[in-house]
């Protein structure tokens, strides 16, 4: 009887290998010129292998447990913001890691290679939260969220609605003035990292006869008379990661913590998403590499009919297709992400980047089940984890019929 | 105190990759190969960091010995706290000869000119497993050494070091400047923090050649052949423990 059990630290150690070996080639020291994707600054190298590592040893033993208690342990909590993943671009006078967009997005990828949970709420922080304060936050606003968002502080990004999802600008949450207050009345739903936050970036209503032009960034904090976190969902997966409803009665804020200028919130929730959308492709792509690495590594070990199930043909060819379409889905966020941080036009590619990448996940992690066979289905091995993580993909952050929508938009756009 | 630290970094093969000898048996397969800092250069480092947050030290130094890439575990020193690096650059194909011998006059003369108090180095490497560069560098500058070092505590100009040798442990006390060799119960090395590893890069890095250093780096040594370890023969069965006995016995172990 084969020792499957034993397997499981083998096919570790095999994937470990063969991430060593995809690294060692990432290496600029000895390059000439690489014009390709995968051209990486000596920082981004360090910072992909250097979280790797944190993410391997130290957290991926405890990823199933935080599954169980459908919560991030705080020890884990703690480790992201000690060395410095939840600041990833924050300047270093306030605390954070001073580092480029690029850089988050392989931080968010390695991050999901082991967990989809860590990787989101690691992604959220960075590419939407810390990245709206940066751009729109008056010095005020700056000198007092961002050093705590480097250090010890989550944040949550409140849009959704019950009855505002896709059409997030039907949102009903309002903010009515009262000298320099305002006061949020309003429920939203599906925040992700709500459980631990302590802030808020609350999208609501201060004039709702102007229709989506009153829609208004307001900066909350936690402990504010009248904010309530409601229940956490009972989600498929992504289980550790926080998704609560956080009601607001009557709940005061005064106009210096409005987030840029009022009545623009519903552009600042757009331009901050079409980012923020890179980063949910890292999340896929590294989820579906994670789950991808292990699966491979044991249908090179697994038997039947006296030879590696990897060398039957009707393997490789499944195996090599999905491969490939990883390949096309990585190819695409990293291209997306240089074209922002160049500065580039990138919402076409952000949004086709998404798209592909949560697609992608899906299917991968659908055939790593079957490759793996039973044990696939079983909770005892990692991949069916993987399976019902990536699910979210194509939802949250835009839907997959959202992204298409934007992408013929933009081709229409193209052809004026 | 305040205390200069010289710590050795050795870029090697990665722990965890599956080492493959060339067909030429001429060595192991470098090329494209996961390299990293050497584990227990690493266990070195922290001590050094830790002896520089205890203000014992202020100042740590990280040298590399190697061809062009061995800037890349400088600058993961440098993300672990190093002050600044040093690269002391050998080409590739004299790199295939450098031995502890030579590294050992390169670490001394480094630290005559930086005037340092305290050398650390890992205990050995993970690719020659030589454990001698520390031993000669002493001996080079006729310092005293503890190797192997399991606890190291400093007082003063003295460093009292609890050794793991083969009888047990050996608590030795010995005057600065000194060598000291660490060993894996050191101390658990830190993770390069993100600020950290976008900080190193401002951090300043020297380089020199052996001869900038008068240190000729002739091969004193030839490598005729390296080759796999035998493949592992399978055991036997016996059926009772008595004549499991009876075998050890005839092997001659009592």
């Amino acid at each position: 009887m084969f020792a499957i059990r034993n397997i499981g630290t083998k096919t570790f150690r095999l994937c470990r290998n063969l991430a060593q070996k995809n690294v060692a080639n990432l290496s600029t020291s000895t390059d000439t010129i690489n014009r390709s994707l995968y051209n990486f600054s000596d920082e981004e190298v360090q910072l992909k292998e250097t979280v790797g590592r944190l993410a391997r040893e130290k957290i991926e033993s405890k990823v199933r447990e935080m599954e169980q208690k459908g919560d991030v342990l705080p020890e884990i909590r703690q480790l992201m913001f000690d060395n410095g993943l939840m600041g990833i671009e924050i300047p270093g006078k306030y605390g954070g890691t001073e580092s480029s967009f690029f850089s988050s997005i392989l931080v968010v990828e390695e991050l999901g290679k082991v967990d989809g949970s860590i990787s989101v709420m690691c992604d959220i922080q960075n590419t939407l939260i810390n990245t709206l304060l940066m751009q729109l936050g008056s010095d005020y606003l700056k000198d007092k969220y961002l050093p705590r968002l480097a250090t010890d502080m989550i944040g949550s990004f409140c849009l959704s609605e019950s009855s505002s999802g896709s059409d997030a600008f039907a949102m009903r949450t309002s903010a009515s003035k009262n000298g320099d207050y305002y006061t949020i009345n309003g429920n939203k739903l599906w925040i992700s990292n709500s459980k631990h936050a302590g802030v808020f970036f609350v999208m609501a209503n201060v004039n709702p006869s102007l229709g989506y032009k009153g829609i208004t960034c307001f900066v909350v904090d936690r402990d504010t008379p009248g904010l309530t976190i409601g229940k956490n969902e009972d989600k498929l997966g992504l289980l550790a990661s926080s998704t609560c409803a956080v009601h607001f009665d009557d709940v005061k804020v005064h106009e210096k913590n409005i987030l840029g200028k009022i009545g623009q919130g519903y552009k600042y929730a757009i331009s901050i998403l079409n980012e923020g959308r890179i980063g949910i492709g890292a999340q896929m792509i590294g989820l579906a590499q994670g789950c991808f690495d292990k699966t491979i590594a044991y249908t090179r070990e697994r038997q039947q009919f006296g030879q590696r199930i990897f060398d039957f043909q009707g393997m490789q060819h499944q195996i090599s297709h999905v491969a490939t379409q990883l390949e096309a889905a990585r190819l695409l966020v990293y291209n997306a992400a240089r074209l922002k941080e160049a500065g580039k036009p990138f919402i076409k590619e952000a949004a086709m980047a998404k798209y592909f990448a949560s697609e992608v996940a899906c299917q991968t992690t659908s055939k790593c089940i079957d490759w793996m066979g039973g044990v696939g289905y079983t909770k005892d091995y990692p991949i069916e984890k993987y399976y019902r993580d990536c699910k979210v993909g194509t939802i949250y952050e835009g839907t997959s019929n959202i992204q298409l929508n934007t992408i013929a938009k933009l081709i229409d756009a193209e052809f004026k | 105190m305040s205390l200069r630290i010289l710590v050795g970094c050795k870029r090697a093969i990665d722990y965890a990759v599956k080492i493959q000898v060339k067909s030429d048996l001429s060595g192991v397969v470098t090329e494209g190969v996961k390299h990293a800092l050497n584990p227990f250069d690493e266990i070195a480092m922290e001590e050094a960091v830790r002896l520089k947050e205890k203000k014992l030290a202020n100042e740590v130094i990280a040298v590399s010995c190697g061809p062009a890439q061995s800037q890349d575990v400088l600058r993961t020193a440098l993300a672990l706290g190093a002050d600044k690096a040093v690269h002391v650059e050998v080409p590739a194909k004299e790199y295939e000869t450098l031995q502890p011998i030579h590294v050992s006059k390169i670490l001394a003369k480094l630290a005559e000119q930086e005037k340092v108090d305290l050398i650390i180095l890992g205990k050995q490497a993970i690719d020659d497993d030589c454990n001698q560069t520390g031993q000669m560098t002493a001996a080079v500058l006729n310092w005293p050494q503890a190797t192997f070092a399991s606890k190291l505590q400093l007082k003063d100009k003295e460093a009292t070091c609890e050794r793991e040798i083969d009888g047990g442990l050996e608590t030795i006390s010995i005057k600065l400047p000194a060598v000291v060799t660490a060993d894996l119960r050191l101390n658990t090395p830190r993770y390069a923090t993100l600020p950290n590893i976008m900080k190193a890069k401002k951090k300043p890095l020297k380089k020199f050649s052996p001869k900038d250093l008068g240190v000729d780096i002739t091969p004193r040594q030839e490598i005729v052949k390296v080759c796999e370890p035998p493949k592992r023969q399978g055991g036997g069965k016996v059926a009772s423990t008595e004549e499991l006995v009876e075998r050890i016995k005839k092997l001659g172990v009592n």
